[in-house]
């Protein structure tokens, strides 16, 4: 009975000699995306809110009160080819510190990758009116009478008018819509894809972004606060051109093996 | 071999079988645990409910709970229990600016109505979210000097003494003794109970009601950016809460005589903010704000339309603060008076769950 034991255990142990050394087995690994702001140069948090001290391309004065926004789709091209989709979204709410950091639930094979790209908003095809709970929850819903989905941001503060007063902005980027006709509402898809080069995915990676909330006024729409203030979201022309200028307010700042 | 095998078997069982014996004799209860009654507009639209690890619901509890509610003797004079103030009828508020307390003090904001308090993922409870979680909140107006005026070891003493409360809290707790910590989670079991989802318009969201043509105008100016622009703190079909329980100052005072959020965190960027109540159930709940200033809705429509004061702290979703309000025509302030009251949810406050 003892000889038929240790016969047994020397041979798993064989046995799981060989396998450690003929297979290699990589596992998959999620990637997380860090959010920094900033204005210009200098970075900001919350604790830069409500303060009326940002001036923006156009020469308005302005403070940020509050700024959450949606990040969803993020793409990664090996350099075989292959393009893989991560069906993550999140909420970054930079008004109260949270989600600041996306670590993804999907995961994807370490190696070289030709391009990492994500969603600044949802794309039509994931933009379906209240199937995420967590965004419901958040009440981060766009009306059903303008197409209904999601916000992309919610962007809130208040700026110096031409007589120098306080006046409140709402800078709600969402999927446009022309509204015109209200049985026959034409959407234009507003969210955009940011494109952040190659990465090398190893075993712990983090992608450290910065969106440099000036940006949002100046490039390459010069955005004038006084014109384009409040009552965006059902404002066709004001999301195409948000989009536009949304195109150069993310940069990468590196990649943190 | 197998014959040694077999006695430490049987040894093992036998001592299993003692050590439950041993249980039965002290007598320990297993409360049976309890979930919440969610509506399926809720499982479909919303995450799901906040309930701590450390007060899970049990039935028990949320049966003790109720009594504690609704018992009187968590008052200094034994003359008043939350109910006092948290009428179910009233959709657990009451009809007054402000409440008063046993020795006749008035407070200075109007008592909050009681629903759907799970889903408040913050956790701040009151209109200024000084209280941190359901359970801490409840431990404060028995000791406030102008409510319930109370000390918790007077509490529990006369819970100690009572006939049936020690047992209850061994079912409940497991323990006969009882403190205010045990007390106050109790009471928090039974609020989180109290979820308040079949109005009329949940009705209209799930096929089984219709809305006339003014309510549902009227909900299109709440939802339109360009009319009443009220979903963006109030909720929407697509948030049945009908709040976000974030902070908002709603553009009520020049100045302030109640600084709100700000005099709980101290940063004057918070001055004048209060928590947003849910609309659900506003015909059980005038008087309107935090300190009950607006009589009707009405008034409360009024003040958004024209009414709006400028401050510092003034949220910008306030956006038409330069023009006095969002300027509705009389036919859209009447149309989303009507869409606001297809929020009233009338099993909600006969539910004899909630009654005494």
């Amino acid at each position: 009975m003892k000889i038929r034991l240790l016969v047994i255990l020397c041979l798993s142990f064989f046995i799981r000699s060989c396998s450690d050394d003929s297979d290699i087995v990589i596992e998959p690994v999620a990637i997380t995306l860090n959010f920094s702001h900033a204005w210009q140069d200098t970075e900001i948090t919350s604790a830069d809110f409500n303060d009326i001290k940002f001036p923006n391309a156009n020469g308005e004065e302005l403070s940020i009160e509050r700024l959450r926004y949606l990040i969803s789709e993020i793409t990664l091209t090996h350099e075989s080819g292959v393009v893989t989709t991560l069906d993550d979204y999140t909420l970054v709410d930079v008004t109260n510190s949270e989600n600041l950091s996306l670590t993804t639930s999907a995961t994807i094979l370490p190696g070289n990758y030709t391009g990492i790209s994500f969603r600044f908003g949802f794309s039509n095809d994931n933009n379906t009116d209240g199937v995420y709970q967590d965004l419901n929850t958040a009440s981060f819903n766009v009306p059903g009478m303008l197409g209904g989905g999601y916000h992309y941001m919610q962007f809130d503060g208040k700026y110096l008018d031409t007589n120098s007063a306080e006046a409140p902005f709402n800078y709600h980027a969402i999927r446009a819509v022309d509204i015109t006709d209200p049985n026959n509402l034409v959407f234009q898809d507003t969210s955009f894809q940011v494109s952040l080069g190659e990465i090398i995915v190893g075993n712990n990676t983090n992608v450290n972004i910065q969106m440099d909330i000036y940006e949002w006024f100046s490039t390459p729409n010069l955005w004038d606060l006084n014109v384009l203030n409040t009552v965006l979201m059902p404002n066709s022309d004001a999301q195409v051109l948000m989009s536009q200028n949304g195109t150069s307010v993310f940069s990468l700042v590196n990649i943190i093996q | 071999m197998k014959t040694e095998v077999f006695f430490l078997f049987l040894s093992l069982f036998l001592f299993t079988s003692c050590s439950s014996s041993s249980n039965d004799a002290e007598d320990v209860y297993t409360p049976i645990p309890a979930s919440l009654n969610i509506p399926d507009l809720f499982q479909q639209k919303l995450i799901a409910p906040l309930v701590p690890n450390n007060n899970p619901l049990t039935e028990e509890g949320i049966a003790l709970g109720k009594k504690l509610f609704f018992e009187k003797r968590l008052s200094g004079d034994n003359t008043q229990s939350c109910a006092s103030c948290h009428n179910p009828q009233n959709s657990f508020t009451d009809d007054t600016r402000f409440s008063d307390g046993i020795d006749g003090a008035f407070g200075t904001r109007n008592s909050m109505p009681l629903f759907n308090l799970a889903w408040n993922f913050s956790d701040r409870f009151t209109w200024d979210g000084k209280e941190l979680g359901l359970e801490r909140q409840a431990l404060e107006p028995v000791r406030n000097p102008i409510e319930m005026h109370s000390v918790w070891t007077d509490v529990v003493n006369k819970l100690q003494q009572d006939s049936q409360y020690p047992n209850l809290f061994l079912r409940a707790f497991g323990t006969s003794t009882i403190d205010s910590t045990l007390v106050t989670k109790a009471i928090a079991q039974f609020e989180r109970t109290l979820i308040s989802g079949n109005s009329k318009f949940d009705q209209h969201l799930l096929g089984t009601a219709q809305l006339t043509a003014e309510e549902l105008n009227g909900f299109n100016v709440f939802m339109d950016e360009a009319k009443g622009d009220c979903f963006h703190c109030h909720g929407s079909d697509n948030n049945p809460l009908w709040t976000d329980n974030a902070f908002h100052n709603n553009g009520l005072d020049n100045t302030f005589t109640d600084l709100g959020l700000g005099d709980v965190t101290g940063d004057p960027n918070d001055n004048g903010k209060f928590r947003s109540p849910s609309l659900r159930n506003l015909i059980f709940t005038a008087p309107y704000m935090h300190d009950g200033r607006f009589a009707t809705l009405d008034d409360v429509i009024n003040h958004y339309s024209e009414g709006l004061k400028s401050s510092s702290t003034i949220d910008p979703l306030m956006k038409k603060v330069q023009q006095g309000g969002v300027q509705l025509s009389a036919q859209d302030k009447a149309d989303l008076k009507a869409f606001l009251l297809t929020l009233s949810d009338n099993n909600f406050v006969s539910n004899p769950d909630f009654q005494e």
